[in-house]
């Protein structure tokens, strides 16, 4: 009985509060601003204490992730690395310009002496004619052979060193053309070969690994749309109150969203784990291999930047998969 | 407050689960909905809650025709209504608290304020010692008051009950229906959908009966033009 009375005063209290309180219920911008706001600290906040509420599953899904993360990236490096060994190699590039049969040696003096005033040239070593025709009966095994000849059959050679700033077989090229242009110059030989072929195995390895990449960021979308599919059928009575209550489509997705940019974020982390534990362990065999290429060839690891953009790549595909999720199947879930 | 003019609704291509509804609530009326199992209750409520459009007629609401709001304007409709569900649908992952104070943390009330409505609304249904509770750990009864704490802490206009007292003793559905009358006293239209006859009988309130989609009985009307008669 006296619980009943209660119940009464109450409900006179609520009615007093509703007179004056038309304006109660209609919440001020201001605040909606600041509820709008705290929606998202909580959600951000709940989203992460929920998945770390299920550690094991978080963690094994941030895995696959990392691992999809980690896979191109790794095999970014490495081409890179590859890109800088090879630029090392190529600055050892040398060319030999084989003069005129004929040739002066006043006139050869003069065409060094200008050749060495071309920017793109590091350096000219001059093989005479007898000098050639020595070391090619040293190493040949021809020996008896050539001292039966009348006269030596050797021109003079060039042996030219370009500078290292020419980092590219076209340039090699257009410098081979430039030399080739003066009248004293019979042919000069560049091996450009294997370089165009490594060159062209990097373009191809940089092709491979955007192809894979964007592969296994479709791969990321779906694993974590997929995550997301389970995580909104476990929760589907509460999205369904939610949106019988008045709740919004935005307030509804808020919590997956984050939910999405978490496993985005624990997948990026656990990726830069992984790419410096596999690092360390390359650091040996990469360290000796510049060695012997005696390359100026720096260490080619993680950045702090592309940390940064990694972490954010993977933030930006935990929320877009999050997002795929969410237009897929929040929808359908409606009150019935 | 509820007007429904000419209403028939079809669920997809079989018969009219609704055929030509009219009837009026006023702010401060409370009315019971009855019928037998399929007669249409559920559809009519879900008419005023948008979860259904009608096939043809107009719903309005507070004067506001219902057929001019759209999908994104859903959620703002709702929240000037509560709803009682048969099976109270509470979240079993929250406390009683957070229960009930889901609607206005949904319509951005601010924390502070959240406090006071909540302790307000479980006052009411008597249920204030509850609030850290988890509704896993409450009785049938008082979470179906819970539900109701729920659907009328944002002081709604109207507010909706589906079969608020199945499986419900009759001591207790009295007190709940009590809850109601309370709430049609401070000016809420109050629509119940029910099939417990006795408690009908009990209340003095006008009867709606629906029989396959018709409306057969309308006592609102009776009284409306009861009131009339004088002049
Ligand atoms: N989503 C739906 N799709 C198709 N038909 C439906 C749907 N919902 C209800 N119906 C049909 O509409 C009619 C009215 O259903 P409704 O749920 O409104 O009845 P009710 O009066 O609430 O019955 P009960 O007392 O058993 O709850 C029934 O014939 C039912 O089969
Ligand atoms: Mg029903």
């Amino acid at each position: 009985m006296a619980k009943r009375n209660s119940a009464k005063v109450q409900g006179a209290k609520l009615s007093s509060a509703k007179v004056s309180g038309g304006k109660v219920s209609r919440v001020s911008t201001i605040d909606l601003l600041k509820a709008w706001w705290a929606h998202h600290k909580d959600s951000c906040s709940n989203s992460l204490l929920r998945l770390l509420s299920t550690p094991v599953q978080t963690f094994l899904t941030c895995l696959v992730i990392a691992i999809a993360i980690a896979l191109p990236t790794g095999l970014f490096l490495s081409l890179q690395s590859a890109q800088q060994l090879g630029q090392g190699w190529q600055d050892s590039a040398q060319m030999s310009a084989f003069l005129e049969r004929g040739a002066k040696p006043l006139a050869i003096e003069k065409l060094q002496a200008s050749l060495e005033k071309n920017p793109s040239i590091k350096s000219i070593d001059v093989v005479s004619p007898a000098k050639a025709l020595s070391e090619f009966q040293r190493y040949s095994g021809l020996g008896d052979v050539l001292l039966e000849l009348d006269e030596n059959p050797l021109p003079t050679v060039f042996i030219i060193q370009p500078v290292n700033t020419l980092d590219d077989t076209k340039q090699l090229s257009a410098l081979q053309k430039t030399i080739e242009a003066s009248p004293l110059i019979d042919t000069v030989q560049l091996d450009l070969g294997w370089l165009r072929r490594l060159h062209e195995l990097l373009v191809l390895g940089e092709r491979f690994v955007i192809a894979l990449a964007s592969l296994l960021s479709i791969g990321v979308l779906l694993i974590i749309g997929n995550t997301l599919r389970l995580a909104i059928e476990n929760r589907r009575e509460e999205i369904v109150v939610t949106k019988m209550v008045g709740g919004t489509n935005g307030f509804v997705r808020r919590p997956f969203l984050y939910t999405g940019l978490w496993y985005g974020i624990g997948g990026g982390l656990l990726s830069v784990v992984l790419l410096i534990v596999i690092g360390l362990w390359l650091a040996d065999p990469i360290n000796s291999l510049i060695g012997l290429y005696e390359s100026e060839y720096s260490q080619g690891g993680l950045s702090v930047s592309a940390v940064a953009v990694l972490l954010l790549g993977s933030a930006c595909l935990g929320w877009l998969g999050a997002w795929v999720a969410v237009a897929r199947h929040l929808r359908q879930i409606e009150p019935t | 407050m509820i007007c429904f003019d000419n209403i028939t609704k079809r669920y997809g291509e079989g018969h009219d689960a609704l055929g030509n509804v009219n009837f009026e609530l006023a702010s401060g009326q409370m009315a019971f909905l009855t019928g037998h199992s399929g007669a249409g209750k559920s559809t009519l409520l879900k008419l005023i809650m948008l979860i259904e459009r009608p096939t043809r007629g107009n719903v309005l609401i507070g004067g506001k025709n219902l057929a001019q709001v759209s999908a994104s304007q859903i959620p703002y409709l709702r929240r000037q209504i509560g709803v009682v569900f048969q099976n109270h649908q509470l979240l079993f992952d929250r406390s009683v608290f957070d229960n009930v104070a889901l609607p206005l943390q949904i319509s951005g009330m601010p924390a502070k304020d959240q406090g006071r409505r909540v302790r307000a609304a479980l006052d009411k249904v008597g249920l204030l010692h509850k609030e850290k509770s988890n509704p896993l750990a409450l009785s049938g009864g008082e979470q179906q008051r819970v539900g109701i704490a729920r659907a009328v802490v944002n002081k709604p206009a109207i507010l909706l009950a589906d079969e608020p007292t199945g499986n419900l003793d009759p001591k207790l559905s009295a007190e709940i229906m009590q809850l109601f009358q309370d709430f049609k006293s401070v000016g809420v239209s109050v629509l119940i959908a029910t099939h417990d006859i006795s408690l009908i009988n009990s209340m003095n309130c006008p009867i709606m009966e629906l029989s396959d989609g018709r409306l057969i009985r309308n006592d609102i009307e009776h009284v409306a033009s009861a009131a009339m008669e004088p002049h």
